[in-house]
């Protein structure tokens, strides 16, 4: 078994001194899901610390989206138990902030930036906006870098743009949890660059959960790496991998260096809470 | 026009007055409701509920001059077939979005198919033409209340629950995940569409119901800078083009409805070839640019 002890302190690996105990952003115990009757999760347990970068790595179909769909509340486990910072996903909501892959987004829908991101700060069916949240909007908008953009029309934003504006539009609900879906999918190597500038200013007032279907390289901003794993026949569940720095993957893409994931690394899924084993 | 404007102050026809204050009326409806069945993108679905309310109407017919149900007006079977038809299509569209589309063209088709039936074996004469277009010349002071009050549910609901509809006509998916209840939003909006759709269409008729909650709103779109600006504008467009209507029809002497339906119609494809163009000038304007550019680089 390769050793864990790591070269460099961004490589995630086994040994992680025995804090105390921190709190979760989410927990997945045991759960399982199926989706018209084709089973997608069965025994899925995985857990990310609060303030963590996390990479929930998969290939397509292999229930990625599941997984985002039951933490935020959107879909129900058929078993188990998934936790989001303490409480159950929907009760959680007003602290999550989501990006999702596809924005439906339709160009005849007459719309301001601004008010796209305005829409993080709606909280259930009551209220309308309120002056304190303009404040919040323009904070947003500032982390996400489009402050530039506010006045222009959502419809004539490039695919770049107004991912990240669906970014501000996530992180006006100031939110304690991101979780961003395929955030760089069909996205060029400027635009890529800049969220993930980003998401590195983010990091550490948030927990970060990002989504992608890139099993090979994550960014180096991620603490965990989590793979849904392989199909066993019952549904996948979720392993926790090991990520050495590596220069192979074109550094500009992640603003900031690169991981490989180690998929022949297992860690166990206690290994960044002071579990002692040694990588499986 | 000027004997128009005079038939509008003439003491002796009230009925021009009311056609007139029938146009404001339903224009607030056509501005608000057509801009959330637009961006909602379920005009389709309002087509659906508004063409099954022939049916309605002629059941209405039939039962009340058959003497089986005496007296029944023809408004309380369109509202019943209305409320059907929404209730099917919500149900559809929550539970099996897939088959929406299909079930959408069978209300339609249905839903008239049946009024024709209902009216044919209806003793005396009763022309389903006149429920196609309507005769907003026969508004009484009746339907003019029970259209102000709509008008006052529409603002206050739009009013106290704007950012919930914003967000749920914008990204559904997302606004669930605000804790926004998309579905019941959804369901609201149906209802009182559906409620519109019967009042308006017993004195404008079927085709203007659906056209007035489409053009208007499609060509407001063009211009407006958010949802709300969409809904002063569309507003603002229909009364224009109903009272044009009204003011043309008097004048040329044709039917108000088809008047309305045109004009609204002209002015939608007119906006939407002088957007076309303007974006084709620009594109080409781009390319030619990018041609000088190019030939700039290469030397």
């Amino acid at each position: 078994m390769p050793s864990m002890k790591a070269t460099n302190t961004a490589a995630i690996g086994g040994s992680v001194s025995d804090a105390e105990p921190r709190s979760l952003a989410v927990s997945f115990e045991r759960v399982a899901f199926s989706y018209r009757g084709v089973p997608v999760l069965h025994d899925a347990c995985f857990h990310v610390h609060e303030g963590e970068f996390a990479v929930l790595v998969g290939p397509n179909g292999a229930g990625k989206t599941t997984i985002l769909r039951l933490i935020l509340g959107l879909a129900e486990a058929a078993s188990g138990r998934v936790l989001v910072l303490g409480e159950s996903p929907a009760s959680a909501r007003a602290s999550v902030g989501y990006v999702p892959q596809h924005a439906s987004y339709d160009p005849a829908f007459p719309i301001s930036v601004e008010e796209v991101v305005r829409m993080g700060r709606l909280q259930g069916a009551w209220g309308r906006y309120k002056a304190a949240d303009a404040g919040a909007v323009t904070r947003a908008l500032g982390l996400a870098g489009v402050e530039e953009l506010r006045r222009r029309p959502y419809n004539a934003l490039s695919g770049g743009q107004r991912r990240r504006v669906l970014v501000a539009r996530a992180l006006a609900a100031e939110p304690r949890f991101l979780i961003l879906d395929e955030p760089t999918a069909n996205m060029d190597a400027e635009s890529e660059r800049r969220l993930y500038g980003a998401l590195g200013d983010i990091k550490g007032k948030a927990t970060i959960l990002v989504v992608t279907h890139d099993t090979g390289y994550v960014s180096a901003l991620a603490d965990a790496v989590l793979c849904v794993g392989e199909h066993t026949g019952a549904g996948r569940g979720v392993v926790r991998h090991a990520a050495a720095p590596t220069n192979e993957a074109p550094g500009e893409r992640f603003a900031g260096g690169a991981l490989r994931v180690l998929h022949d690394v297992a860690l166990p899924p206690d290994s960044c809470c002071g579990g002692h084993e040694a990588a499986r | 026009m000027s004997g128009f404007i005079t038939a509008l102050f003439d003491p002796t026809m009230p009925f021009v007055r009311n056609a007139a204050l029938a146009g404001f009326l339903s224009s607030i409806l056509f501005g608000i409701l057509g801009s959330v069945v637009t961006v909602k993108r379920i005009a389709g679905l309002a087509g659906a509920i508004s063409h099954a309310v022939l049916g309605g109407i002629g059941m209405a017919l039939f039962l009340s001059v058959r003497g089986i149900v005496p007296g029944l007006p023809p408004i309380v079977g369109a509202l019943i077939f209305a409320v059907i038809a929404a209730a099917l299509i919500g149900v559809v569209s929550l539970k099996a979005k897939q088959r929406e589309d299909t079930v959408i063209n069978a209300i339609w088709a249905i839903g008239m198919s049946l009024g024709v039936l209902f009216i044919a074996k209806t003793p005396g004469y009763a022309d389903p033409m006149s429920y196609m277009f309507g005769n907003i010349l026969l508004v009484g002071g009746r339907e003019l209340v029970l259209l102000a009050i709509l008008d006052l549910v529409a603002i206050a609901l739009v009013l106290a629950f704007y950012p919930q509809i914003e967000a749920s006509a914008f990204d559904e998916e997302f606004a669930t995940t605000r804790g926004v209840p998309v579905q019941a939003v959804f369901l609201a909006i149906l209802t009182v569409t559906a409620v519109a759709v019967v009042l308006l269409q017993t004195f404008v008729g079927i085709v203007m119901v659906i056209a007035m909650l489409t053009l208007p709103a499609g060509t407001a779109g063009y211009v407006a800078r958010n949802l709300a600006g969409m809904m002063v504008g569309a507003t603002v467009l229909s009364w224009l083009f109903s009272f044009a209507g009204l003011a043309l029809s008097w004048e040329l002497d044709l039917p108000t409805g088809a008047l309305v339906v045109t004009i609204a119609g002209a002015a939608f494809l007119g906006v939407a070839a002088v957007r076309g163009l303007k974006a084709l000038a620009k594109r080409a304007g781009r390319r030619a640019e990018g041609r000088v550019a190019g030939q700039e680089a290469g030397r």
